[in-house]
């Protein structure tokens, strides 16, 4: 077992006994269990959660992961006293968040509709792609939260900064494209909005569910062009390649910054 | 400077920059084996920034490092013979003083050889079970003290050791040190305490500034300065810089 | 003794003779539907055998009852129409029609009732038969029972299942159609009725019909059909418990209205479609109790649509509730429960105290640049929804729904 995969043990312990990564997994639970309970039917539930995953999960990702780090510091003078190399402790405290995180998502997500079931197999498609897409933003989130407090010290900032980020891409982000989209309205768009769409993992992962969720809505011109690309293996190829250059990225200068880093 | 291999740590032209601040401007140092060396200086002198460097927890600007002979780099092998006891002590909150003892441990590789001599002197045992965030600063600081010397280390980094510690366990952490050096272990210690530095160390380092004022044993300070008492020796060298 | 003889002898030497019963069958002394078609006399019944029959184009030309006993196939061989009827009642019961043949000059069908009333057509099957049941200037006629079966694969290429022109007081129920142009057509066809007929997954239309006034069409299901259902230029066309489901395309409509007046469309389900209903240029419709639900756009209602009235009708996870062209909005809508409503209910009567304006900002926005549809479900988006409704700008400020109900009615 190397270092990461040690650090990951005991982080996860650790982690795993804060009440923050419990009360995140019973909130999912609760959340729906509820929408479940009271909700109209499996496709509205979904769709609730859907918008949990895009909004809420990112920005939960974001701040828990910057104060996590931040409330590590001492934790990590005391490894880094031990003879453990840099970039195992990186590897090792990242994975140790979002394991965590991602792993509570998903039970609180996916146990309540283990014993509701789900009504149709189409459902349980989009179920697997939110569950697939929320994880993916989660690891995506917690690096670039990483990569946030490595890069600003003061912990005020660096919080400020994590808001800035989920702001812009969550929300901001999409009033540039109809913006653009409505100021080259005369042109072909549907490719450059695929682009578009590829360079913000919250808007890749958004238009993922559309097509499993709003599939009539988008039966025009642009949703066959959406559908016939993400449909394609090429397409779901490019779209993983995307959400991986998201995790890569911030992972990559978080940890080049953190090698370099004063403690 | 060639390194002399018979020094366990060396240090050569080191300087450290903060942003506009100029932390340590060209510190050069050996440590014998066996020896107990205490570095003393006004708050922001740069004693911590020189002990975290010596950790590789704060990456020099200029100079080298040897710890053994060897160059230190990115390689963290050479901690494996040091031990460090911050000046606060603070640990993963929800982990237990076992869990925290046996994740180090595991982190190392179990190594056979332990000296756990100052978990019983200091009566853990009991604090052990609980988890770290409910244990006094007093009782965090004897758990630290326990894994700086847990390994065996050739090389003990002691940041303020005892503040923070009642009489008795102060006491307790002073004979291990006295102890251990016996056994040819090199200190480095700061403290406010200069009682303490005057009963362990062998020498005496004075920083001033990023610089090194003074270097030598508390008689050599006490000739230099022309004071009697140690305390009014080191007063004398402060308010000398500060004039 | 003798008479008994002078029977036997009479059937067997003057076969040309009318007679009152026929049995048509592979091995038989009659081998020939034709011939017995022929020989029957009016009034008269011919049952055919199970067995292949590859005939000319037969004709039924005087009141009759052909009937099926097994497995009957009558076979056009893929070149000509299999059965004409031109008289007045007449039965075609319990047969199987296959292979008629494509044509492009002439509506070739199965069985075609031409000029007649009276007729019943009932428990028969259709394969690949181009257009399979074809009434033209026919009254007082059924169509029950029936399945029709086709494959093809280019609107132009198919035909109709059941095609009705010019007819009056027809009734068409509990047929299966899949397959065809259009599952059923109405051209010029009057006080008829469609019922508990299931037509799925036809190239065009599931139903289509146009100048067609006072006809019912109750608890049919339609769907999977390639654009769903179009009915055009009617009056008083009256549409209960249908089920209007899985039409999707960029042109496909749960219900196209084109210029429908006088109608009433109550208590159907419109379900995953990719526009539930469309009105253009439809008035004074009333549109009650329907349930609309996962459609991409539940109701879109042209600015020409004038006076329709939407009452007590479900809106639940459709994508767009409702989107119009204009500012102005000529129809009301009542009492309507809407899945998106936020708003309260003080004093707890089941109807919500604020208005509810269906009308999205991002459906205007949509309507005039499709691939921004693309942000659909972005918060930002939410947001300028939210706005708007707070201040409507662009969105028209009349079509509102003052009396949403705060919970949904117990419909199907």
């Amino acid at each position: 077992m190397n270092a990461t995969a040690k650090i990951l043990t005991y982080e996860l312990q650790d982690v795993l006994r804060s009440r923050g990564v419990i009360a995140y997994a019973v909130f999912f639970l609760l959340l729906t269990e509820a929408l479940l309970q009271f909700g109209s039917s499996t496709a509205s539930v979904l769709l609730s959660l859907m918008n949990v995953v895009l909004l809420l999960l990112p920005l939960v990702s974001l701040v828990f992961g910057t104060m996590y780090l931040y409330n590590a510091r001492d934790f990590v003078e005391l490894l880094l006293s031990q003879p453990i190399r840099r970039p195992h402790l990186f590897g090792g405290l990242y994975l140790g968040l979002a394991v965590p995180l991602a792993t509570g998502f998903l039970a609180g997500t996916c146990l309540p509709f283990l014993w509701h079931g789900v009504e149709a197999a189409s459902h349980a498609q989009t179920l697997l792609v939110l569950a697939l897409t929320g994880t993916a933003l989660t690891f995506i989130f917690v690096a670039l939260a990483f990569l946030i407090a490595v890069r600003f010290e003061d912990k005020a900032r660096g919080l400020g900064v994590a808001l800035v980020v989920w702001l812009f891409l969550a929300v901001l982000y999409d009033g540039l494209v109809l913006l653009a989209l409505h100021m080259f309205a005369n042109y072909p768009l549907e490719t450059p909005a695929l682009v578009l769409t590829l360079l913000n993992p919250v808007d890749l992962a958004r238009v993922l569910l559309l097509l499993q969720v709003d599939i009539s809505a988008l039966m025009g011109y642009t949703g066959a062009v959406f559908e016939r690309f993400f449909g394609s293996l090429f397409g779901v190829g490019v779209a993983s390649a995307a959400l991986l250059v998201w995790l890569a990225v911030p992972l990559f200068f978080g940890l080049r910054r953190f090698n370099r880093k004063d403690f | 400077m060639i390194p002399v291999s018979s020094h366990t740590l060396s240090i050569d032209g080191l300087h450290k920059r903060f942003g506009a601040l100029h932390v340590l401007r060209g510190i050069d140092m050996q440590f014998e084996p066996g020896s107990v060396t205490a570095i003393l200086g006004h708050n922001g002198s740069g004693k911590t920034t020189l002990i975290k460097t010596i950790l590789g927890l704060v990456k020099p600007d200029a100079g080298r490092l040897f710890f053994d002979g060897q160059k230190l780099s990115a390689d963290a092998a050479y901690r494996a013979r040091i031990g460090y006891m911050p000046q606060i002590a603070r640990f993963p909150e929800n982990l237990t003083g076992t869990e925290l003892l046996a994740m180090l441990k595991d982190l190392r590789g179990n190594p056979a050889a332990l000296d756990e001599e100052l978990l019983g002197a200091f009566a853990l045992k009991n604090e052990l079970a609980k988890p770290l965030r409910t244990l006094s600063g007093g009782t965090r600081q004897k758990v630290s003290a326990v894994i700086a010397f847990l390994f065996q280390p050739s090389f003990i980094i002691l940041d303020e050791p005892t503040a923070g510690l009642d009489p008795v366990a102060s006491r307790v952490l002073k004979d291990k040190i006295i102890d251990e050096r016996e056994k040819g272990t090199t200190f480095v210690l700061t403290s406010h305490l200069l009682s303490e530095v005057e009963e362990l160390a062998d020498r005496i380092v004075f920083l001033l500034d990023g610089q090194i004022r003074f270097a030598g044993t508390a008689t050599d300070l006490k000739a230099t300065t022309g004071h009697p008492e140690l305390e009014r020796a080191i007063a004398h060298l402060m308010t000398e810089a500060a004039a | 003794m003798t008479r008994l003889l002078l029977t036997i002898l009479l059937l067997t030497v003057l076969p040309a003779q009318a007679q009152d019963h026929l049995t048509v069958s592979p091995d038989g002394p009659m081998q020939s539907v034709a011939e017995a078609l022929a020989q029957v006399a009016p009034g008269g019944t011919v049952v055919i055998e199970a067995g292949v029959y590859q005939e000319p184009p037969l004709v039924i030309d005087k009141p009759m009852t052909l009937q099926g006993q097994g497995d009957v196939i009558l076979d056009g061989q893929s070149e000509h129409q299999i059965l004409t009827i031109t008289a007045d009642s007449v039965t075609v019961r319990g047969l199987t029609f296959r292979n008629v043949g494509v044509s492009f000059i002439e509506d070739r069908a199965a069985v075609k009732v031409d000029d007649a009333s009276h007729c019943l057509i009932e428990n028969n099957h259709f394969v690949d038969t181009f257009f399979g049941i074809y009434l033209a200037r026919t009254a007082n006629c059924r169509v029950v029972g029936n399945e029709l079966y086709a494959s093809g694969e280019t609107e132009t290429k198919s035909g109709n299942g059941i095609h009705l022109w010019y007819c009056k007081n027809i009734t068409v129920a509990d047929n299966y159609i899949t397959g065809h142009r259009d599952g059923i057509y109405f051209e010029f066809v009057e006080d008829s009725r469609v019922a508990g007929n299931l037509s799925e997954r036809n190239l065009r239309y599931g139903l289509h019909f146009m100048f067609s006034d006072r006809c019912q069409y109750h608890d049919n299901t339609f769907q999977y059909n390639d654009a769903g259902v179009a009915v055009m230029y009617t009056e008083h066309v009256e549409m209960y418990r249908n089920r209007f489901a899985h039409n999707w395309g960029s042109a496909a409509y749960g219900l196209l209205l084109k210029d429908i007046i006088d109608s009433h469309i109550e208590g159907n389900v419109f379900e995953q479609n990719t526009i539930g209903m469309y009105a253009e240029g439809s008035n004074r419709v009333v549109i009650q109790d329907n349930t609309f639900r996962e459609n991409g756009w539940a109701v879109k209602i042209m600015a020409n649509a004038l006076d329709n009235e939407f009452t007590r009708n479900s809106f639940v996870a459709n994508t767009f509730d409702v989107a119009t062209n204009s500012r102005q909005s000529y129809s009301t809508f009542d009492g309507n429960y809407w899945d998106k409503y936020q708003g309260y209910d003080l004093d707890r009567d089941g109807v919500g105290d604020v208005p509810f304006r269906p009308v999205r900002l991002f459906a205007l926005l949509v309507e005039q640049n499709e691939p921004s549809l693309l942000l659909l479900r972005s918060m930002f988006v939410d947001l300028l929804d939210a706005a708007e409704r707070v201040l409507p700008v662009l969105t028209p400020e009349t079509l509102v729904d003052t009396q949403p109900a705060m919970h949904p009615p117990m419909q199907p």
